[in-house]
C-alpha cells in the first residue's frame, strides 16, 4: 500500500543517515587504533561533529521552517559559556561525568531561552526581519561576552561590564570569565564518541520531530502560513518549537565545541561563524538533514586538507552560496533544469521503445 | 436557528468601504451560491468568515459560537473550512501529507511522544494514514498519495484542498471557485462530488463560483452581490430573472 | 558643552547611517529584497577614494565622483547578475545570496588589498570651527557631513516626486505587476534604484572614512547593518524614515558610547532594532501593508 511505502521511505532515508554517522565512527575509531589518522585530522574530530550539530539544527530553522537564522552562532556562544563555566564550577569538585552532562543540560536549556527571548518577539514578523534580528541578536552577544567580567570569592560572586577590577574580588577572588580574555584554563572534556552521540541524539530528535504531527505542522507553515492558519495550526506555537530546538542544539553543539578547548573567548562565534553553518546548510541542501551532515563534515576538514587554499576558501563559499542559489532556486533555471531532464528522459524513452515516438 | 448566521457584516479598507450590510442564514446540510462581478466582495466575505480580516461591522455566529473577528486558528477549530481562489497547497509536502496536516486538530499526540516515537505515535500514525487515504479516494487522489502536491494537475490541486478543508472536519465548507481552470468534464465531476461530500458528511456548503452552469446546477440557494452588497437572493431561476442581476453582470443600472 | 559636543558627532554618524540606509530603503522599497552587501559596495568605494586620492592624488572631488561611477556600476551589475535571476524567487534565496554577494566582496577586497587597515586621508579640506571661546570644537568632516547629507536627502526626495523615473518608482513600489501592465519598465526602474543608492553608498564611503579614518575589507560592514537598523527604525521603503532614523540611530550610539559603555554601543544599537521591532514594527514613519489572500 502506498502509504506504508510512504513511511517506509522516510523511515529507510533516516536509516541511511543514521548508518553515515555510525560508518563514519567506526572507520575512525579503527584508522585511530592502527595509529593512522594525522594529528591535525584528530583534532578536527570534535569540531567536525560540533559543526555536523550546528549545520542540522541550523537546517531546521532555514530548511523546515523557512526563516533564515543569521545568529545561530549566538546561540552557540551562549551555550559555550552556560555550559563550560557549569564545567569549570563543577569539574573538580563533582563526578567527571556529572558534571559534563550537567554542563551540556545548562548549556542546552540556557541557549533555548535565548531562542525564546528572540524568538517570541521576530516570529510575528516576515523573513527579512527575523534575519536581521537574529544577526543583531548574535551580535549583542559577542559584545556582551567580551564585555562581561565574572569572579566569586568569598562574599559572593562578582560581575561587571568594565574590567576585571571592578568587579572588586578579594584576595581570594577566582575570575571566571575575563572580558575578551574568556574563560581560561578549562579541562578539555570533549571527546569524539561525545561528538557522535550528540550528532545521533540530534539526528533522532530532528528527523523525529520533522516526521511528525509537529513536524507537518512546522513544514506546512513553511509551505504556506496562510493555508496553516486556514486548517487551525498555531502558527506561532509551531515556529517557536523549531526556532528553540534549534537553538538548544546549538546551545549543546556549543558546549561541545568549548569544551574541547582550554581557552573560551567570545569572538569565536561571530556573525562569519554563522554564515559558515548557513554555507554549509545551503550546500547540503536546504531541508535536506543528511546533506547537512555531510556538507558540514567535508567543509570543516577539507580546508586541512588543502591548505594552500585557505586564502580562497572564503571566497569559493562566497560563490558557492550565490551559485547555489541562482541555479536551485531562479525560475528560469528551474524551466532549463526541467527542459533537460525531460530531454534526458525522452531520449531514454526514444532507445528504449525504439518504434513510439514521444513528443 | 441555521448553522450559520451573519448578519449586518461589513469592512472597510482605510477609507474604502468594500462589504457592507451582508447577511446571510446557512443551514445544515443544504448548497449555498454567492456570486457576484468581479470585485463584487466575494472572496472579502470569505475572508470575514475565515478570519483573515476583521469584520468593522456586524456579527458571525457559527453552531451558537460567536466567531466574529476571532483568528482563522479559532474559526478553523469552530467547524469552518475553506478552499483559496489561488490554490493554497503545501506544496512541497506529499499529496498525503496535505491532508495528514488537515488533521491536525482531529488526531493529536504530543511533540514528545513524536520525539520519542512513544506507542501512542504509531497508533495516531496509522489512524491519520487511514483516515487521509479515505479522503483522498473520495477525491480520486488515491493513488497519487506519495507525488509532491506540486506535482499534481491543477483540477487534483484543486481536488486535494477540498480533502485537505475537509480533514478539518468542518460544519461548513467554504469554496472559492472550485471550478476555476477546469474543463466541462472535471467540473460535472466536480459537482458531484460535492453533492456526495455534502451528503456523506451532512455538512452545509458555501461556495463562489463564476461558472453560472456549476453554480445554477448545484446550488439550493443563490446569494448575489454587487459592490459588497447583497441585491438578490433566491434560487437558480429567480436569481437568472432578476432584472437587479442582469444589470449587474451587464454593468448597466 | 561635552554633551552638545557628542550629540553634533552623533547627528554626523547618523547623517552616514542616514546616506547608506536610503540605499537601503529605496532597493527593499522597490525591489523588495534586503540587499545585505550594500555595506560592502560602501567599502569598495572608500577603496577607489583611498587609491585615486590617497596614492595618486587626484582631486578629492574627482576621486568622489570617480568612486560614484565605480559603484553604480557595480550595484547594477550585481543586481542583474545575482539578483534579477531570482526576482520570482523565494524571499530565503535571495536574501542569501544577498549575503553570498557580501562575502564576495569582501573576500574580493582582501585578496586584493590585503586585511591590514589603511588609513584613509580626509576628502574634506574644511577647518574645524570653535564656538563658545573654544569649548566646542566642530570638525570640517562633521559640517560637510550633516550638509551633504541634508542636500542629498531632499534633492532625493525632489526626485522621486518631481520626475518621471521618480515617478515609475513610486509606482513599482506600490504595485510591481500594474506598474508593468501601465508601460513602467520594471526593470530599467530597479536598475535605476540599485545605481542611485550604490552612488550615494559611495558618497557615504567617503564621508565615513574622512571621520573614521580606519579602512579595511570588513570596513562597510558594520555600518551596513546599522543602516539597516536605522532603515527599519525609521519605516523600511520611507526616504524621510531613512533620513529620521539614521540621525537618531547615530545619536543613540554615540551618547551610549560616551555615557555607557564603548564595549556595548554596538549591542545597545541592536537593541533598538529589537525594541522598534516589538513596539511598531512598520517603524516610526512606516507604512502597515496589507496581504493579499
Amino acid at each position: 500500500m502506498t502509504k506504508l511505502k510512504n513511511l517506509k521511505k522516510s523511515t529507510k532515508s533516516n536509516l541511511i543517515t543514521f548508518g553515515i554517522v555510525i560508518l563514519f565512527y567506526i572507520v575512525v575509531q579503527i584508522l585511530s587504533g592502527a595509529d593512522l589518522l594525522t594529528s591535525s585530522f584528530s583534532g578536527q574530530l570534535v569540531p567536525i561533529c560540533a559543526y555536523v550539530v550546528l549545520a542540522v539544527s541550523l537546517n531546521l530553522t532555514v530548511g523546515i521552517l523557512g526563516e533564515l537564522s543569521l545568529g545561530h552562532a549566538g546561540f552557540m556562544s551562549v551555550g559555550a559559556f552556560a555550559g563550560t563555566l557549569v564545567w569549570v564550577l563543577l569539574c573538580e569538585t563533582a563526578p567527571a561525568w556529572l558534571a559534563l552532562i550537567l554542563a551540556f543540560v545548562v548549556g542546552g536549556i540556557a541557549a533555548g531561552l535565548f531562542g525564546v527571548v528572540v524568538g517570541v518577539p521576530v516570529l510575528r514578523l516576515s523573513g527579512d526581519y527575523l534575519a536581521i534580528v537574529t544577526l543583531a541578536f548574535g551580535e549583542i552577544v559577542k559584545n556582551f561576552m567580551n564585555a562581561c567580567y565574572l569572579g566569586y570569592d568569598s562574599t559572593g560572586i562578582h560581575f561587571s561590564l568594565k574590567d576585571s577590577a571592578s568587579m572588586g574580588l578579594a584576595d581570594d577572588g577566582v575570575v571566571l570569565i575575563n572580558g575578551a580574555m574568556g574563560i581560561t584554563g578549562v579541562t578539555k572534556a570533549s571527546n569524539f564518541t561525545i561528538g557522535i552521540v550528540l550528532v545521533l541524539i540530534t539526528l533522532i530528535v530532528v528527523l523525529n520531530l520533522i516526521h511528525s504531527r509537529a513536524g507537518r505542522a512546522i513544514t506546512a507553515i513553511r509551505d504556506n502560513e496562510i493555508a496553516a492558519q486556514s486548517i487551525g495550526i498555531q502558527i506561532t506555537r509551531y515556529k517557536l518549537m523549531a526556532f528553540i530546538t534549534s537553538a538548544v542544539f546549538a546551545g549543546l553543539a556549543g558546549v561541545l565545541y568549548s569544551l574541547n578547548f582550554s581557552t573560551l573567548v567570545a569572538k569565536k562565534f561571530d556573525y562569519n561563524t554563522s554564515i559558515l553553518i548557513l554555507v554549509f546548510v545551503v550546500l547540503g541542501g536546504i531541508g535536506n538533514i543528511r546533506g547537512s551532515v555531510i556538507a558540514a563534515a567535508i567543509l570543516t576538514v577539507l580546508p586541512e586538507l588543502l591548505r594552500s587554499m585557505n586564502d580562497y576558501r572564503m571566497l569559493i563559499y562566497a560563490i558557492v552560496l550565490i551559485v547555489m542559489m541562482i541555479f536551485n532556486q531562479s525560475p528560469q533555471m528551474i524551466a532549463w533544469r526541467k527542459r533537460i531532464a525531460e530531454r534526458f528522459a525522452a531520449r531514454r524513452a526514444k532507445g528504449k521503445h525504439p518504434t513510439k515516438e514521444v513528443g | 436557528m441555521a448553522l450559520l448566521e451573519v448578519s449586518n457584516l461589513g469592512i472597510a479598507f482605510g477609507g474604502l468601504q468594500a462589504v457592507s450590510k451582508v447577511d446571510l442564514s446557512i443551514e445544515k446540510g443544504h448548497l449555498y451560491g454567492l456570486i457576484g462581478p468581479n470585485g463584487a466582495g466575494k472572496t472579502t466575505v470569505f475572508n470575514m468568515l475565515t478570519g483573515v480580516y476583521k469584520p468593522t461591522e456586524g456579527n458571525i455566529v457559527l453552531d451558537g459560537v460567536d466567531i466574529t473577528g476571532k483568528s482563522p486558528e479559532f474559526i478553523s477549530k469552530a467547524g469552518v473550512a475553506r478552499t483559496f481562489q489561488n490554490i493554497r497547497l503545501f506544496n512541497e509536502m506529499s499529496v498525503l501529507d496535505n491532508v495528514k496536516v488537515g488533521l491536525h486538530n482531529q488526531i493529536k499526540y504530543s511533540m514528545w511522544t513524536g520525539i520519542l516515537r512513544l506507542p501512542a505515535f504509531r497508533d495516531r500514525e496509522h489512524q491519520m494514514n487511514r483516515q487521509a487515504m479515505k479522503l483522498l479516494k473520495i477525491f480520486d487522489l488515491d493513488g497519487e498519495a506519495g507525488l509532491k502536491a506540486s506535482q499534481l494537475p491543477y483540477g487534483k490541486q484543486r481536488k486535494l484542498e477540498i480533502a485537505r478543508a475537509l480533514a478539518t472536519n468542518p460544519k461548513l465548507l467554504l469554496l472559492d471557485e472550485p471550478a476555476a481552470g477546469m474543463n466541462p468534464n472535471e467540473t460535472e465531476e466536480l459537482m458531484q462530488t460535492v453533492r456526495s461530500v455534502r451528503d456523506q458528511f451532512g455538512i452545509a456548503v458555501l461556495l463562489i463560483e463564476h461558472d453560472m452552469n456549476f453554480v445554477m446546477g448545484i446550488c439550493e440557494e443563490i446569494t448575489v452581490l454587487d459592490y459588497g452588497r447583497v441585491i438578490a437572493r433566491g434560487d437558480g431561476k429567480d436569481i437568472r430573472n432578476n432584472p437587479k442581476v442582469i444589470a449587474a453582470y451587464l454593468g448597466g443600472d | 558643552m561635552q554633551f552638545l559636543s557628542y550629540l553634533i558627532n552623533g547627528i554626523s554618524l547618523g547623517s552616514v547611517y542616514a546616506l547608506i540606509a536610503l540605499g537601503y530603503t529605496m532597493v527593499y522599497g522597490i525591489a523588495k529584497m534586503l540587499n545585505f552587501a550594500h555595506g560592502d559596495v560602501i567599502m569598495i568605494g572608500s577603496y577607489v577614494i583611498f587609491f585615486a586620492f590617497g596614492s595618486f592624488g587626484l582631486n578629492p572631488i574627482l576621486s568622489i565622483v570617480l568612486s560614484m561611477v565605480v559603484c553604480t556600476i557595480l550595484g547594477v551589475t550585481l543586481e542583474r547578475v545575482a539578483y534579477r535571476p531570482l526576482r520570482e524567487a523565494p524571499s530565503l534565496a535571495v536574501l542569501i545570496t544577498a549575503i553570498g554577494v557580501s562575502y564576495l566582496l569582501q573576500q574580493v577586497a582582501q585578496l586584493l588589498w590585503t586585511s591590514s587597515p589603511k588609513s584613509f586621508q580626509s576628502v574634506v579640506g574644511l577647518a574645524p570651527i570653535s564656538l563658545f571661546n573654544g569649548e566646542l570644537t566642530i570638525s570640517g568632516e562633521t559640517i560637510v557631513t550633516i550638509v551633504a547629507c541634508v542636500v542629498i536627502m531632499v534633492g532625493l526626495i525632489w526626485f522621486v516626486n518631481h520626475t518621471p523615473a521618480g515617478h515609475a518608482m513610486l509606482a513599482v513600489s506600490e504595485d510591481r505587476g500594474a506598474a508593468q501592465l501601465m508601460g513602467v519598465n520594471v526593470n530599467a526602474t530597479i536598475s535605476l534604484t540599485f545605481a542611485i543608492g550604490s552612488a550615494l553608498a559611495a558618497v557615504a564611503g567617503a564621508l565615513l572614512c574622512s571621520s573614521y579614518p580606519t579602512l579595511q575589507p570588513t570596513t562597510g560592514a558594520m555600518p551596513g547593518i546599522k543602516a539597516f537598523v536605522a532603515a527599519v527604525f525609521g519605516g523600511i521603503g520611507s526616504i524621510p524614515g531613512a533620513f529620521l532614523g539614521g540621525i537618531l540611530l547615530g545619536i543613540i550610539e554615540n551618547l551610549s558610547k560616551a555615557y555607557i559603555s564603548t564595549q556595548l554601543s554596538d549591542a545597545i544599537v541592536f537593541l533598538v532594532l529589537i525594541i522598534v521591532l516589538l513596539v511598531k514594527p512598520t517603524g516610526l514613519l512606516g507604512k502597515k501593508v496589507n496581504v493579499k489572500v
